[in-house]
């Protein structure tokens, strides 16, 4: 089994706090991290490669830095990795993204000389938050998808069952390879690194794939790249405001409060 | 969890592991485990398996071959979480290096190696006996030659990790005549008949760290498990100390790094009259005080480390680094207890467990006054 | 590209064994002002194998005309079955603007569809615009863990696309005895196209669980519930005497005492039901994110600096332990 899985690098959002003075984003001093719902991408991934053997190989679309989630994958698992970097790539909404990657997936399957059976991705990245890039990876390759996967339930002769969640329980899906799965949350975490291989990952050396070598190899149309390919444009953004006030149920005790909050929820007709 | 400026990003990324690995399977759980002095024996080894195991081994046994430097502060990075977590691992690594400082080839491959099945067996240093601490060459427990055997026996006492070894390296003297050039050392597995561990001690502090007595009822062992040659086990002893001394107490500062996160975040948010306590002078210097002794501490165990990474062995180095690290730790811990103020001495907040883990660095692996012995004897030189 | 071939704004209505899921339903109350602004119509547009009930449920609730595509290929949802239909159905037509509820299945089925268009997908919106003169939807989403909000438009490419979260708008009051005009089309899908094929699907505990998303009261558990136990012992009691859903936040997941399945935030579900009781839980952004469209918000959290309060209608600062269960029993008092 050939196995990719993208991954981003990501700021922790949940340490993103809000001036309170402007009202604006303080992204200064918050981490950046692996793009959580890629971690279990990568584990699924891992997992699938226990399974049914073969080669996990993680590709990252970003600036030079998010090199380092590609060296993290490694440090799990992961048998190689690449980035995707370049300026022409600037500025992709999720279209362009989507397109990006597909190239930037056949890109690797030539240098490896060998096609992808499985394309992993996480179901969304906690910066956009939009969860597109891996459909419409699909669609740009023309696979069959699999989105909000849990588990991969069975791996053989060319074929995948894996399990996904629906709105109230879960299905499995099987499809014939190749296909592109995009992982949700998953039952289990991404396994931690161990000594050797992130020693092993911190002296590798990760091959940079550019628009330019992607342009002279007739891999990629770049006026379908950046900001000129893609359809959607940000506006403007702003902070969301919250001014309710609370009322706080204060009684002699914290009995009377709750006999006193249900009396007050009854008859405002809340309940 | 600061980092220093001088770590290379291999020991930052290794020390990422222990401490994202702490966070998930040790954090949630170690006041439990605190309070019902429990050894998390396998969680350890969970941690051990990500390549934790033999990090200080030769690759040619299978091992990582890190530097002093290196496991240094990875040791550091677990005492962060837990004191006894890195106190159950350090003995682990201590156990097995004689083998590798005075064994014969032979012994490193069975032994030492982590392509041996014994690879993942747990190792304990048995050293002092009741009657002997600071001064480990009296010992009391006998080895006497049968044939190709020795018969050993005797009682072992503070054994760390006695309860949960599967192999002791034990101090046995083979020739009572001849002091400290009369011991000799032995590989003893748990399962040899006349082997049997003592109960668990109640300790002050590192309470997660197991200690155990260790009987030894004519234990009847290989000539082939004795490390080195008749009479070198003293020698091999010192010559382990003078490489492990100089960074022992390095776990220390992971305890004061954890104590001064903790005081440094309830000055920020205790409100008192209306403002933090941190705005307060008084706190200032006090945390001033703690983050300076801190930093001298780290500072100087990285310069033990790295002396000790270029082949030189300085007893006096070692001591008062020991010495020094020891009691700063305990110092800036009883710092930040107070500024924790009657949440320092309630055992429902973290800090109070810090205090007591940071008192065993000044007392065991050679106390204050063992060092400050060594340090001044040194200094006066013979008279 | 012509813009004035296209027109037309449509909903996309999501179908769950014949009847149309709220989700679709609630977007056509945007969904007809907006298209009325344009001076355009606001079509629902049902895939499905019978979808009468469907039809007369989208007319009831405002829609201007139904395209409804019936076939044995549409009984269950495949994302390559829906989005060959439903780019079929553009072709022909040609609307601009389409409207699909962020559900499991709007979001599997959006971005396959939008890119088969090469057009824009704005995801996940939370509030919906439109600029009468050009026709440009004006989509804005929360992004950033639910910390910034960012206003979207499609200018160059038709349809404009975007998903809307559930439980944002509101249902309209049905009108059955509305009329409107229902477009029959007939779109096979050719064998090979659809490529996955559904091995087993298991719905948990039907029937007892009130789904998340449809509850009228939720009550949610968090962090300081301490464990598991507090589901069972607490959080559960109140939702059953309530007649509501048990919810819970992302601490409360990832600490294993709960499935995902109940979890609420930017990462989870978004809910939006008439009273939410956060039972300990602080309020991280990303919670907020998930439920603060809730009618009524009640907070019951010992900290009193928790964030919660900064959304709540109502709050008790103190241990849910000891107010909890006080509430369960005054609860069941009311309604006996």
């Amino acid at each position: 089994m050939n196995i990719a899985v993208c991954v981003k690098q990501v700021p922790d959002t949940t340490q993103v706090k809000i001036d309170p003075v402007t009202n604006t984003l303080v992204r200064e001093g918050v981490p950046s991290i692996l793009n959580p719902f890629d971690g279990f991408a990568l584990e699924m991934a891992l997992r699938m490669k226990d399974l049914a053997g073969g080669t996990v190989t993680a590709i990252s679309m970003g600036p030079p830095q998010a090199e380092a989630v590609l060296r993290e994958s490694m440090a799990v698992g992961a048998d190689d990795a690449y980035l995707v970097s370049g300026r022409a790539f600037g500025g992709s909404d999720t279209l362009a993204t989507s397109y990006i990657l597909s190239r930037a997936v056949a890109a690797v399957e030539e240098k490896r000389g060998a096609k992808f059976d499985v394309v992993f991705c996480g179901k969304q990245a906690i910066d956009g938050d939009t969860g597109q890039v891996g459909p419409e990876m699909a669609e740009h390759m023309d696979y069959a998808q699999i989105t909000y996967a849990t588990e991969v339930v069975s791996c053989s002769d060319n074929k995948v069952r894996i399990r996904k969640e629906t709105a109230d329980g879960y299905d499995v899906l099987e499809a014939a390879l190749p296909v592109v799965v995009s992982v949700t949350k998953t039952p289990f975490e991404l396994r931690f690194p161990t000594v050797k291989k992130r020693l092993a990952a911190n002296r590798a050396q990760i091959p940079v794939i550019t628009p330019e070598d992607m342009e002279a190899q007739s891999l990629i149309d770049l006026a379908r790249c950046g900001l000129k390919g893609s359809p959607t444009k940000v506006k403007k953004s702003f902070t969301p405001v919250r001014n309710k006030v609370c009322n706080v149920i204060e009684e002699d005790s914290l009995s009377a409060s709750a006999v006193k909050l249900i009396a007050v929820l009854s008859n405002d007709k809340k309940i | 969890m600061s980092q220093y400026q001088l770590m290379t990003d291999d020991q930052k990324d290794l020390c990422a592991i222990v401490h994202d690995f702490c966070k998930k399977k040790v954090d949630p759980y170690v006041a439990e485990w605190d309070e019902k002095s429990f050894c998390p024996i396998d969680t350890v080894k969970e941690l051990m398996d990500l390549g934790f195991w033999g990090i200080d081994v030769p690759e040619e046994y299978g091992g990582a071959d890190l530097d002093v430097s290196t496991i240094m502060y990875i040791r550091m990075a677990m005492a962060y979480h837990d004191a006894g977590f890195a106190n159950t691992f350090s003995a682990q690594t201590f156990g097995w290096k004689p083998v590798l400082l005075a064994g014969s080839e032979e012994q490193k491959k069975k032994w030492g190696s982590l392509l041996s099945e014994q690879g993942r067996k747990f190792w304990s240093m048995c050293i002092t006996e009741p009657q002997s601490g600071s001064d480990a060459g009296n010992c009391k427990t006998k080895a006497v030659k049968d044939g190709d055997d020795y018969i050993i026996t005797g009682n072992k006492c503070f054994v760390t990790n006695g309860g949960v070894a599967d192999l002791y390296t034990v101090t046995a003297c083979t020739d009572p005549t001849k002091g400290t050039h009369g011991i000799s050392l032995f590989i003893i597995d748990r399962n040899m008949p006349g082997v049997s561990v003592g109960k668990h001690e109640n300790k002050m502090g590192i309470r997660t760290s197991n200690t155990t007595d260790l009987a030894l009822d004519e234990v009847r062992v290989p000539a082939a498990n004795m490390i080195g040659e008749e009479g070198t086990g003293f020698k091999t002893i010192m010559k382990m100390l003078s490489r492990t001394r100089p960074t022992g107490v390095a776990p220390a500062v992971g305890v004061a790094e954890r104590a001064i996160d903790l005081a440094v975040e309830y000055s920020r948010n205790r409100l008192s009259f209306g403002q933090p306590i941190g705005k307060l002078e008084g706190i200032q210097f006090k945390l001033a005080d703690m983050e300076m002794k801190l930093e001298v501490s780290r500072s100087q165990l990285a310069y033990s480390a790295s002396l000790v990474d270029k082949g030189i062995y300085d007893t006096l180095v070692g001591s008062c680094t020991k010495c020094f690290v020891s009691e700063a730790v305990l110092d800036i811990c009883l710092q930040a207890q107070q500024i924790y103020g009657g949440y320092g001495f309630s055992k429902e907040y973290p800090l109070e467990k810090l205090v007591r883990d940071a008192r065993i660095y000044s007392i065991y692996e050679g106390s204050s006054e063992i060092q400050r012995y060594i340090i001044g004897k040194t200094l006066v030189g013979k008279l | 590209m012509d813009f004035s071939e296209y027109k037309d704004l449509w909903v996309f209505i999501e179908t769950d064994e014949g009847k149309a899921a709220s989700g679709g339903l609630e977007l056509l109350n945007p969904g007809v002002q907006l298209a009325h602004r344009l001076g355009q119509k606001a079509v629902a547009v049902v895939l499905g194998k019978d979808n009468a009930e469907a039809e007369r449920a989208a007319i009831a609730y405002g829609a201007d005309k139904v395209i409804s595509v019936e076939g044995d290929d549409y009984e269950e949802y495949t994302t390559e079955g829906y989005t060959y239909g439903l780019n079929q159905l553009i072709e022909k037509y040609k609307p601009s603007i389409l409207m699909i509820g962020a559900t499991i299945i709007g979001r599997d089925l959006g971005p396959r569809l939008s890119c088969r268009l090469k057009t824009g997908l704005t995801a996940d919106c939370t509030e919906l615009d439109v600029d009468v003169e050009t026709g440009n939807m004006a989509w804005t989403r929360p992004a950033f863990g639910g910390n910034l909000m960012a206003t979207i438009m499609c200018e160059r490419t038709r349809p404009q696309m975007g998903t809307v979260r559930p439980g944002v708008f509101k249902k309209v009051a049905p009108d059955v005895s509305r009329t409107a005009e229902i477009v029959k089309e007939s779109i096979p899908v050719p064998a090979g196209v659809i490529r996955t094929k559904l091995i087993e699907s298991i719905r948990e505990a039907v029937g007892e669980m009130v789904k998340l998303e449809d509850a009228e009261i939720i009550v949610s558990g968090g962090r300081g519930l301490g464990g598991p136990e507090g589901f069972e012992t607490t959080i559960k009691p109140l939702a059953d005497a309530l007649g509501g859903a048990v919810g819970a936040s992302r601490a409360a997941v990832d600490s294993g005492w709960i499935p995902h399945i109940h979890q609420v935030g930017q990462t989870g579900k978004t809910v939006a039901p008439k009273i939410y009781i956060a039972c300990g839980i602080s309020g991280a952004i990303q919670h907020l994110a998930g439920m603060s469209g809730s009618d009524c918000i009640v907070a019951i959290n010992k900290d009193p600096d928790a964030p919660i309060f900064g959304v709540a209608d109502y709050g008790i600062v103190g241990d849910l332990y000891q107010v909890v269960p006080i509430m369960t029993a005054e609860v069941k008092k009311l309604k006996s």
